[in-house]
């Protein structure tokens, strides 16, 4: 049931014009980021406001959302986000990725193939992928137009030329459409290919820098690299523990004080389907 | 068999209802009421309203309560309440020229006209513990009223500018004030912006920047022109009437500081104006906004920005404390996917960091 | 005055996913809920689209009638405004459309303030006429919209060249809409 208290998803209606228009034109411009007038939530800036407030101007009473933190849906901000909007919006909730119509997340993209019927929601805390190299936004809003990469490009030849290998481990930016530069949000490299012309419409919110920008469905989005030293997600090279999958992105979990290890499924949802499917097939 | 930790719905609940009951402490105790902590921690339901910009001392004071008196989080409280309320036509500038004054004090002259009138203020006093508090004490007397001289009290930045020493502000264009809770900040961002972002900016965020320029950083010779705190109308002119009409009195603690300006080839040497306004009896927090302030006009005046207070970007991007709590808190939440990939690539790093400091030629991938 | 969304906040949400899609998927059709009873000239999709978008931040031009014209401005607040080169959205409900290259196309550094174009047209349909390629469609899409100026494909290119800069175009038919973000490409059918 919704709470009488409030508007249908929280925020009134004339901020949700605001959202939306500027969500379209993010559409329409990938991977450009948009100022928009981001409002104070009830949750803290830095846990999910953006994607909150993203979500908040596009659910219906139609839709079933799935929230993940870290992959899991059971993670502390994940339950609280769906709280919220059980709460605000009295939408349908869901742990399967497959029935969630709009899935908000932090982190992660799920390892099931996405469909044309979802939208993924990400929680963004910097949306400038150019902010350790250049801070000033004045600045790298002139660099975004001139659509001048060198200093990125630079950061990853100096980090290839010292460590032999470049890229950063998560957050690592990406080419949208062959024009702008984007921060895909702190995911883990491993799951940047998954945003290369996926069927689902992606779309980023980051409250606290007061950003929107999107990625269309089938969309090219390219990891930053060199030719001669292509991206290379990486995953521990393990099999998870629970389920024995050897192609998801795995958990490291410390089993006691004398380095014991084990590794499981970051995607909790994934990691049951692989379970169920096991026990059904003995 | 590793089983994943689950259960955070439970786990919130029970946390919650625990922090509830530490909210209230020994229930032996008489509980606190909003109504005592407006009158009591008057000047901490001040700080809240201010930063949290909404002037409701009641709300405020609800918040501070249910924030177990962390004044930041009780901030956050009362913006994200703000955040729901409907909006009214903007109301009209307060004029705080004509305050109903409590405390005034100037500190380039001796004496003006309407005198100084130093209010209650903690400046002067011992800082003594009073161990008399500690007992239920009792009301302390109130002072003779003074004598209400009704004289007029000119700013005493006035004074200077019909001297023509004082830089003229340009001009309004009679556009309705841009509203930074309503659209982002853009950079360069106009004074009235960069004003608006002060006055619900942290205060010590803004005290440490304010103090800054007076050790060097950003070349400031301030003098407290005037500090005055008290009463001022809100004035709103709904579009149907066409003339003002009060909405009631608030009370504002205003600072306005001089500096001396080099001057240019096509302006002469003069005073120029930092500017602090805050909701409530808030002189500190008035006072370093009114330092940064003057700190973040060296762009427009042509002063070369050399020091973080005159950085516009570093000063407005960090300066709200509900922003930055939240992102700083956010580090709670849990990254291991992060540092998992993170750990794969040092692991990575580190092999061949090994393999060359050993002398073995790098293997074929 | 006639009556605006039956319920304004689930079909504002209705309209923006319609919206949304359309943008996402260009040359997708969708369909609208519509207010019941509509002033003179406007179509289902349209006034739901203007509905969704519009408010006193935008200031909106149109060529409709009277009746329209009181009607969106008294249901959204949205400022009137004479030079088609003023407004954010644009309403285009006659035969002439407005030159896309005389719209606001927005800066290098907010290409987001290219102004949005509605217009509608006697008829829309997927698999024929033009094909469409970029951003938000796999292979190719096929988009027909009957009532288009001739000069429209040109139009398009050069609109196209401007990127990230550009207008964005949302076509209405009945309760029908389809999206050309300006990040499409769209060239005539055979």
């Amino acid at each position: 049931m919704t709470d009488p208290g409030y508007n249908f998803a929280y925020l009134d209606e004339a901020t949700k014009r605001m959202i939306r228009r500027a969500l379209l034109k993010a559409i329409a411009i990938p991977g450009h980021q948009i100022p928009f007038g981001a409002r104070e939530m009830p949750l803290p800036y830095g846990w999910g406001t953006g994607g909150i407030q993203v979500t908040a101007s596009i659910l219906g009473p139609d839709d079933t959302l799935k929230v993940i933190d870290q992959g899991a849906d059971d993670t502390t901000n994940a339950v609280s986000i769906r709280r919220f909007f059980h709460r605000v919006a009295g939408v349908q909730v869901t742990t399967r990725t497959a029935e969630a119509t709009i899935i908000q997340t932090r982190h992660r993209i799920p390892e099931r193939p996405l469909t044309e019927g979802q939208v993924m929601v990400f929680q963004v805390p910097m949306p400038e992928p150019l902010f350790k190299l250049e801070p000033r936004l004045a600045e790298t809003r002139r660099l975004h137009a001139l659509g001048d990469y060198s200093l990125a490009q630079v950061k990853l030849y100096e980090d290839i030329a010292r460590q032999g290998e470049g890229g950063s481990a998560y957050s690592h930016p990406v080419m949208v459409n062959h024009r702008y530069l984007m921060s895909p949000s702190p995911i883990p490299g491993f799951d940047n290919p998954k945003l290369h012309m996926s069927p689902a419409l992606m779309l980023f919110g980051a409250g606290r820098e007061k950003k929107i920008y999107a990625v269309p469905p089938y969309t090219s989005v390219v990891s930053l690299d060199f030719d001669d030293h292509p991206f290379r997600p990486v995953r521990a090279p393990h099999a998870c523990a629970a389920c024995g999958s050897t192609t998801s992105y795995l958990d490291e979990i410390v089993t006691d004080d004398r380095g014991g290890r084990m590794f499981v499924c970051s995607d909790t949802d994934h990691c049951a389907e692989n379970q169920m499917a096991r026990k059904a097939a003995e | 068999m590793y089983v994943a930790v689950k259960g955070g719905d439970a786990a919130i609940a029970a946390a919650h209802a625990w922090l509830a009951e530490q909210r209230r402490g020994d229930k032996a105790l008489p509980e606190l009421s909003a109504a005592q902590l407006q009158e009591q921690l008057g000047l901490a339901v001040d700080r809240v309203m201010a930063e949290g910009s909404c002037h409701d001392r009641e709300l405020a004071a609800l918040a501070i309560k249910q924030a177990r008196g962390d004044l930041i989080e009780a901030a956050f409280l009362l913006r994200a309440y703000r955040n729901t309320l409907t909006r009214f036509p903007a109301a009209e500038p307060v004029d705080t020229g004509a305050m109903r004054v409590r405390r005034r004090i100037s500190a380039t002259y001796k004496d003006m006209p309407g005198g100084q009138v130093l209010g209650p203020t903690f400046d002067y006093t011992h800082r003594l513990l009073d161990f008399a508090l500690l007992a239920e004490g009792e009301a302390p007397l109130a002072p003779e009223e003074a004598e209400a001289t009704g004289a007029p009290m000119p700013r005493v930045s006035e004074i200077l500018a019909q001297e023509g020493l004082m830089r003229r502000e340009p001009p309004g264009d009679g556009a309705p004030p841009p509203d930074l809770t309503r659209d982002p900040l853009p950079f360069p961002a106009p004074r009235a912006l960069r004003l608006q972002s002060l006055a619900r900016g942290d205060e010590g965020f803004l005290l440490g920047l304010g103090y800054s320029t007076q050790r060097g950083y950003g070349n400031a010779h301030p003098f407290v022109a005037e500090l005055r705190m008290g009463e001022v109308e809100v004035l709103i002119t709904p579009p149907e009437l066409g003339f003002p009409i009060s909405l009631g009195e608030i009370t504002v603690t205003e600072c306005q500081m001089v500096n001396q300006f080099a001057g240019r080839a096509d302006t002469p040497p003069q005073f120029t104006r930092g500017y602090g306004l805050s909701l409530g009896h808030s002189e500190r927090k008035a006072m370093a906004m009114a330092l940064v302030d003057r700190a973040l006009m060296a762009r427009d005046l042509g002063e070369e920005v050399t020091a973080p207070a005159q950085d516009q970007e570093f000063v407005l991007l960090h300066a709200d404390n509900v922003e930055a709590t939240g992102f700083v808190e956010h580090l709670k939440l849990p990254h291991h996917v992060d540092f998992q990939s993170e750990l794969e690539k040092l692991r990575s790093i580190r092999a061949r960091w090994e393999a060359a400091r050993d002398g073995v030629p790098e293997a074929a991938e | 005055m006639k009556p605006a969304f039956t319920d304004p906040v689930l079909d504002a949400q209705a309209g923006f996913r319609a919206l949304m899609e359309a943008m996402a998927r260009p040359g997708c059709v969708q369909q609208v809920i519509s207010p019941p009873d509509l002033p003179e000239g406007l179509e289902p999709a349209a006034a739901a689209a203007i509905l969704t978008l519009a408010d006193a931040e935008t200031p909106l031009w149109t060529d409709a009638g009277e009746e329209a014209r009181g009607w969106i401005a008294f249901h959204t607040g949205a400022p009137l405004v004479a030079e088609p080169a003023s407004a954010m959205l644009l309403l285009n409900t006659g035969a002439t459309m407005p030159e896309l290259a005389t719209l606001q196309a927005g800066e290098d550094e907010t290409p987001q303030d290219g102004a949005t174009l509605i217009r509608q047209v006697a008829g829309l349909s997927e698999g024929s006429g033009w094909r469409l390629t970029g951003p938000g469609i796999a292979h190719e899409h096929r988009l027909c919209a009957t009532g288009m100026p001739a000069d429209f494909p040109a139009q398009w290119r050069a609109n196209a060249a401007r990127f990230p800069c550009g207008v964005d175009v949302v076509l209405c038919a009945g309760a029908a809409l389809a999206a050309l973000p300006r990040s499409v490409a769209l060239r005539e059918g055979g």
